[in-house]
């Protein structure tokens, strides 16, 4: 997996005290990882950070909220590391 | 400063929208049931109000800088340092930066300085969120009982 896999799964295995092992790119941070709404906000500030980027964290939840996305499409690590490399790419 | 209010800021003294930074005063009442069990005989303001003070400070700078589109709720402090104690009387200046503005939070550092001395400081996270009902006019009036109003023109 990317490198941007490994430096996601590290901010989520520390920030929210999981096992490292437990990180794959199949997890679902909700569902799986049962990392709630206010740990997320710490894991989106690591990442903005670790990627200088902003998460469109508001947006995502909207998206899910109205059915316009399915919650997996943003949650589950390997289609977040993709929106992340998205962003990286749109900055550059 | 009315401890038992949670009023903690008196006045914000300086807001630079470019730099993104907010200084405020405010004065330790010179009496306050806070001080008849912190500590009796010997009166401190205790660590978990000047928190937050800073966290008032940075929340105010937030609703400026974002023109009170929404609430700033404390949801984490990080690195919190209290370096040294203060009293009845003591003038402080509160001062926050915004360091980091994500989409639904919001990062600050924080820092109070007495008589030139720091007290305490930290860092700071809030959730952003839209305003429970009737807490805007509320926070606009807090706003501009500090002088905020003013300051963001």
């Amino acid at each position: 997996m990317s490198s941007t896999f490994d430096t996601v799964a590290d901010i989520i295995a520390e920030t929210a005290d999981i096992p490292r092992e437990d990180v794959t790119p199949e997890s679902h941070a909700i569902d799986d990882l049962g990392i709630d709404s206010l740990a997320f906000l710490d894991i989106a500030f690591a990442i903005d950070k670790a990627f200088g980027i902003k998460l469109p964290l508001e947006q995502w939840t909207q998206e899910v909220n109205e059915g316009k996305a399915p919650a997996e499409e943003y949650f589950v690590l390997k289609n977040l590391v993709a929106r992340i490399d998205e962003l990286v790419a749109a900055k550059s | 400063m009315r401890l038992e209010y949670f009023q903690m800021i008196d006045a914000v003294t300086a807001l630079d929208a470019q730099a993104k930074t907010i200084a405020a005063s405010s004065v330790v009442p010179a009496q306050s049931p806070v001080f008849e069990g912190h500590f009796p005989g010997h009166p401190l303001v205790p660590g978990v109000l000047l928190t937050e003070t800073m966290a008032q400070a940075s929340g105010y700078l937030i609703l400026a800088l974002t023109g009170f589109t929404h609430m700033p709720f404390l949801m984490a402090v990080d690195k919190a340092r209290f370096r040294d104690f203060v009293g009845p009387g003591a003038e402080l200046e509160v001062k926050a930066a915004l360091e980091h503005e994500g989409s639904g939070y919001a990062a600050t550092k924080a820092k109070i300085v007495s008589d030139g001395k720091t007290i305490c400081d930290a860092q700071l996270r809030f959730r952003t969120m839209p305003f429970p009902a009737g807490l805007d006019e509320q926070m606009r009036a807090q706003a501009r009982r500090i002088g905020l109003t003013e300051a963001v023109r």
